[in-house]
């Protein structure tokens, strides 16, 4: 078993991100989605959402200050020079709109080798300010062997 | 949408600024996605896309291939392989695997330049 492997299981502190409708539409067109629900206020009500609703990959703006601390932490010792982010997987529950507040815990899921990679698969669970759940999503990173 | 069917296929051609306003947008400044010269000194090509933003494109296709809502895309998992530069036309292409009751899931690749940049996608979703 890898040293690294002792991590499993490890939690962060909690990351509260506040959605700003100026920032969805910032994203939203940095990824080429000209959606009106993404831009105008009147077409996401209209759409049945809130406010302006956050395109569903935004969930890497809100959760990206949780999974930092994580991916960062000296404990589980991820070598940067040979990371590589391998795969990524969320499933989404609640749209988010401009004016939640997203609340992301990050926890170790995974840490196992393949040949001479090793993988780091860590889990982000997302809600919003009524305490559902938003998104969650499984983040694999692999450090390629020497 | 029924198994063996093709979605609409999405292409988007990132300009040369599209990692820089990703960057922004995603707070992800990794020199690697803006600085080609930084980039070129550890082995890449050039300054190479952000693998999230190819999958924003992979989320993109799946949305508009269920009529637009952003509601019907239940789960998205990709693994990111060859590197996406800007500046060349990707294309994202998906085939229906399963149609049960009102779930859809489909098999989706992003390739660029005959280079896969995004394979082994899986989306499911949500018809209403």
């Amino acid at each position: 078993m890898s040293r690294d492997a002792s991590k499993i299981g490890k939690r962060y502190p909690p990351f509260e991100y506040e959605v700003g409708r100026e920032k969805i539409r910032e994203y939203a067109s940095a990824v080429g989605e000209p959606s009106p629900v993404h831009h105008d206020r009147e077409q996401a009500h209209a759409a049945g959402f809130r406010d302006v609703v956050a395109p569903p990959m935004f969930c890497v703006v809100y959760s990206a200050g949780a999974m930092g601390p994580a991916v960062l932490d000296p404990e589980v010792g991820i070598d940067f020079a040979r990371l590589l982010h391998g795969a990524q997987e969320f499933v989404w529950s609640e749209p988010v709109c401009a004016g939640d507040v997203i609340r992301t815990d990050v926890s170790v899921k995974d840490v196992y080798e393949k040949g001479t990679n090793v993988f780091y698969v860590f889990e982000s669970v997302s809600t919003n300010q009524d305490g559902s759940e938003t998104s969650r999503g499984t983040w694999t990173n692999i450090v390629r062997g020497a | 949408m029924d198994a063996g069917e093709r979605i609409p296929q999405l292409t988007v051609t990132p300009d040369r600024y599209v990692p820089h306003r990703y960057a922004g947008a995603s707070g992800d400044f990794n020199p690697i996605h803006i600085d080609p010269e930084f980039a070129r000194a550890v082995g890449l090509p050039g300054n190479i896309l952000h693998g999230l933003w190819g999958m924003a494109q992979v989320a993109r296709a799946s949305v508009a291939s269920a009529g637009g809502d952003p509601r019907a895309l239940r789960r998205l998992s990709v693994q990111f392989r060859g590197m996406g530069v800007p500046e060349q036309e990707v294309t994202v292409s998906g085939t229906v695997r399963e149609r049960t009751d009102g779930r859809v899931l489909v098999d989706v690749v992003a390739e660029q330049a005959g280079n896969q940049i995004i394979r082994n996608a899986e989306a499911e979703l949500e018809l209403s």
